[in-house]
């Protein structure tokens, strides 16, 4: 404990924390909806998730097992630079585990593996008004949210129907949580939106620099909002993971070679490493290919 | 004992743990309504005032937390004086000021509506109540539904304020402005958010 004494645990004062921690509770009342904090600087730029950082802080303890994600990696610097620094000020345990997780920060994906009741997923949050690209005003944001006047959302999803066929719109997919507060999950990808519906996990969301804190409690709803004649579908893939041969998983694809040479694998490290390690093989998997040859 | 000992003495005794201790179990019970979450006692505080809600205004108070009392709490000197001591709260005279209530007897309350429901453009500048209770073995069970409950839970707190039902469903219409609810038994502790219906209740 004596490199702790030189910190406040987990970084934040207490009068940080008790503020940031009203916050969480009011969040969780209102499902969907933004409560605004004063955010604190932290000692990382704006960009690298300061806002789930500060959500992160005020809930962890000394019971908690943390892990990071970034894209769905956990050896990304971002994910290694945060994982380390709640070891050194909270001491915490951390694993790359989903499943031995009891809280899981990440910035771009949720896991593929089913959430269980009793984990909490903490999103890095950069832009968490789903209105702003409308309506750069907080203030009349604001009006449109306590009017529920969705109307200018659903005509930007319909001008991309207009323009694509289809509604173009991948990341950062605007939902509705419980019939009323509409939500931005973040840069997500659409292909997550699915698993934000009725999960059981308890889900907060943290924007440092826009100074919002928002939540979906455990089974709760979450439609991702599309019109009768153009449904809401998430992105597929052609063909499984290279490594795993995991199909219905989000795939990234990665460069082999100069040559232009690539494969698609699972943007989630851990789900794939752990279907490798239970013997699933994709076609580029180390030892198939060997045998192949 | 003398009333300055017992305004002192009965805080947290480690300020950092305990507090994360009381705000996770708040947490997880706001997060699955009506689930009983149990917490050990860590505050000392005078009477009326019992060791979880002690517990949870040294978690949630702090001087930017405008506070309303019942008599039985604003009238003792020695719980005003532990609560401004280990807290720095602001107490007011106004139910509809206060961000948090802290009732010790649940029979006489205020009706809900005299609380703050926060403004519709921000629900969140809303009261959050913390009602005094022995426990959650009372005669009557609330059938509950809503986020954060996978089917329904049935919910039992053994003391309720008046008209509860329809006190409720007035709430719940008013969503997203609203209290919200934290139920403080003896080592045991629940919440009812504004998002929570009442299916049904049974004796
Ligand atoms: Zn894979």
């Amino acid at each position: 404990m004596t490199d702790l004494a030189t910190y406040n645990f987990a970084y934040l004062d207490e009068q940080t924390k008790r503020m940031i921690r009203r916050a969480i509770l009011k969040a969780i009342a209102i499902p969907g909806y933004q409560v605004p904090f004063a955010s604190r600087e932290m000692p990382m730029p704006y960009g690298w998730g300061t806002g789930g950082v500060q959500v992160t802080a005020a809930v962890l303890g000394p019971d908690d097992t943390l892990k990071v994600i970034d894209q769905g990696a956990d050896d990304t610097t971002n994910a290694v630079s945060i994982r380390a620094f709640f070891q050194k000020v909270a001491n915490v345990r951390v694993t790359t585990k989903t499943a031995d997780a009891t809280i899981i920060q990440t910035r771009h994906r949720i896991p593929e593996a089913q959430l269980q009741a009793g984990q909490i997923l903490v999103y890095q949050v950069p832009i968490p008004e789903p209105l702003r690209f409308l309506e750069p005003r907080e203030t009349e944001t604001r009006k449109m949210h306590a009017l529920e006047e969705y109307g200018l959302m659903h005509v930007k999803l319909y001008e991309d129907i207009a323009r694509h066929g289809h509604i173009a719109t991948t990341y950062a997919y605007p939902v509705k949580v419980e019939g009323r507060y509409v939500m931005d999950p973040s840069p997500t990808p659409k292909f997550d939106n699915p698993k934000m519906h009725m999960s059981p996990a308890l889900q907060l969301f943290g924007a440092g620099r826009e100074k919002r804190i928002y939540a979906v409690p455990p089974y709760t709803e979450v439609v991702s909002l599309d019109f009768e004649d153009h449904p809401f579908e998430i992105q597929t893939f052609s063909q499984p993971c290279a490594l795993c041969g995991a199909k219905g998983s989000y795939l990234d694809e990665v460069i082999l070679d100069d040559k232009g040479g690539s494969m698609f694998v699972c943007s989630d490290t851990d789900f794939c490493e752990d279907r490798q390690a239970k013997g699933h093989r994709g076609a580029l998997a180390a030892d198939t290919a060997e045998a192949a040859e | 004992m003398r009333s300055d000992t017992q305004i002192f003495e009965g805080g947290f005794s480690d300020s950092v743990l305990n507090a994360q201790t009381v705000f996770r179990a708040l947490m997880d019970a706001m997060a699955n309504p009506g689930r009983i979450v149990e917490v050990s006692d860590l505050a000392a505080p005078p009477a009326p005032l019992t060791s979880l809600a002690a517990s949870i205004a040294a978690t949630l108070f702090d001087h930017d937390a405008t506070v309303w009392c019942d008599r039985a709490i604003s009238g003792s000197a020695a719980c005003t004086g532990w609560l401004k001591f280990h807290t720095g709260l602001e107490l007011t005279g106004e139910p509809a000021d206060a961000d948090f209530a802290l009732i010790s007897d649940v029979a006489t309350m205020p009706s809900l509506e005299s609380f703050c429901r926060g403004t519709s453009e921000y629900p969140d500048r809303s009261t959050t109540l913390i009602l005094q209770i022995d426990g959650f073995d009372g005669a009557d069970t609330l059938v509950l539904e809503g986020p954060g409950i996978k089917d329904s839970m049935a919910f039992s707190p053994s003391h309720l304020p008046r008209m509860f039902v329809d006190q409720w469903v007035a709430n719940r219409a008013a969503f997203p402005r609203g209290v919200d609810l934290i139920f403080a038994g003896k080592g045991v502790l629940a919440a009812l958010p504004r998002t929570t219906r009442i299916k049904k209740t049974e004796a």
